[in-house]
């Protein structure tokens, strides 16, 4: 299989991430539940977890907590900081996991949404932040790139934008932790909502949020924490604020462990060569007769090439990629639907081709060879 | 049972800052080790870090330019 799916997840990962993960499940009790060997083992492991994870997006160790994957992590954050009444700027490039914890709070606790809408290029005019803000701006969540096209958005600039204006930022980083630096001091954000398995190359389950000195989020859920067992509320110091039960150890030694390959790679090398890998790919198929490739392809983008080919349903397409040739696609609507409606693609879908660092130039050459001849 | 003398016990308000004190005390060649919260303490749980209490300023000032928060300091019989 070639396998050109990774903004879903990276299906390959680091022999040492699997390592890591088989040895954490032979040696580690449960972290911050005890002092005996297994239990101090889980804890060292999910503490230098931490520590690499700060470094990695510049931010304390005590304020990375761990969740189950961005979604949990974005649901903690935007129920944890937007209240009844307030007012949220988001952009139509958003994944449903920031539309959905949003639009039930737009439901259900009187919050008013305002979307920066997708424009002409593929990008956004980052003067509507300004349009669209109100005295009750609570908060300005948005991704670091479109999981539909990889167009990305300059978090620096709306980041510095929030800050002058007092408003905590909410980064959704799943398509970009790993591939892209991202530094949450000199890019002015908040949260930074992160998944595990994807540009991290760890484990799935794995994930969570680094939040910025000052930002206060009440807990989505309470329960187990280790310390303070007579106290009736959740405790108030971070992480254990927002982290109520049995972490996922075992993932988490695994996604430790992707930290450090990721570091041994070098974030520039990674990004360069599935830039490369990706621009290939579309210097490969823009000019096939009958493509249509969505995004903008004149900046940095994520590496993702989302295209249809004529009238046919993108799902007939991928499937057809993956039944002939043994390539790896995403159909269908990405759990974007602002994104595809402003595309026009919400109809046909569209096909996904993500590329990932075990990918190789022969593969992309192959699935170009397959988009020509599905094509012809 | 370990024998009873007089020790430093030092708690804090999450284990990610007990975990970050004892990677901070074993790069600083500084005593001590992460027990259970002693009762006498905190009926509650939790880890806690012992040592001899003649560590207790050198840990207390390792700690603070660590910007490492306790939650407290105590010296017991243990």
């Amino acid at each position: 299989m070639i396998y050109l799916d990774n903004a879903a997840t990276t299906l390959h990962k680091p022999r040492q991430v699997i390592k890591a993960v088989a040895q954490a499940m032979d040696s580690m009790g449960n972290s911050a539940r005890g002092t005996h060997a297994g239990a101090l083992c889980a804890a060292r492991t999910v503490y230098g977890a931490r520590v690499k994870l700060a470094l990695l997006f510049g931010c304390e160790a005590d304020h990375v907590v761990f969740a189950s994957n961005s979604t949990e992590a974005l649901n903690i954050a935007i129920a944890g900081i937007i209240r009844p009444g307030d007012h949220v700027i988001s952009t139509d490039l958003e994944h449903n996991s920031v539309l959905r914890p949003l639009y039930r709070l737009e439901a259900e606790s009187d919050v008013q949404l305002s979307f920066v809408p997708l424009d002409k290029r593929s990008g956004v005019d980052y003067a509507d932040f300004k349009r669209l803000v109100r005295p009750n701006t609570r908060a300005i969540v948005c991704t670091h790139a479109s999981n539909l096209t990889g167009d990305m958005l300059d978090v620096a600039r709306i980041g510095a934008f929030a800050h002058e204006h007092g408003i905590p930022f909410i980064v959704d980083a799943s398509q970009t932790a790993g591939c892209f630096p991202i530094n949450m001091r000199e890019m002015g954000i908040d949260v930074l909502c992160f998944t595990g398995h994807k540009g991290l190359m760890g484990p799935q389950g794995t994930g969570g949020l680094c939040i910025a000195e000052g930002i206060e989020i009440r807990p989505f859920r309470v329960g187990g924490s280790g310390v303070q067992s007579y106290s009736k509320t959740q405790p108030e110091a971070y992480p254990t604020r927002l982290e109520a039960g049995t972490l996922n150890g075992h993932g988490i030694a695994g996604l430790s462990a992707a930290v450090d390959c990721i570091n041994e790679i070098g974030i520039e090398n990674i990004h360069a060569h599935t830039h490369a890998l990706m621009r290939r790919f579309y210097d490969g198929v823009k000019n096939i007769r009958g493509v249509a490739v969505y995004g903008d392809f004149s900046k940095d983008r994520s590496p993702i090439v989302a295209l249809n080919i004529g009238e046919h349903d993108a799902g007939a397409v991928s499937d057809e990629l993956s039944e002939r040739y043994g390539i790896a696609t995403r159909p269908g609507a990405h759990c974007a639907p602002r994104m595809h409606r402003a595309l026009g693609t919400e109809e046909q879908g569209a096909v996904r081709f993500s590329f990932g660092y075990f990918n190789t130039e022969a593969e992309i050459d192959a699935a170009i060879a397959a988009v020509r001849r599905i094509a012809e | 049972m370990r024998e009873k003398r007089l020790r430093l016990i030092i708690t804090f308000h999450t284990t990610a800052a007990a975990m970050a004190s004892e990677r901070l005390c074993g790069e600083k060649g500084l005593p001590g080790r992460l027990i259970p919260v002693p009762r006498e303490i905190s009926a509650g749980c939790g880890m806690a870090w012992m040592a001899d209490v003649e560590a207790k300023e050198r840990i207390r000032e390792a700690l603070e330019a660590a910007h490492i928060a306790a939650a407290g300091y105590y010296e017991l019989i243990l």
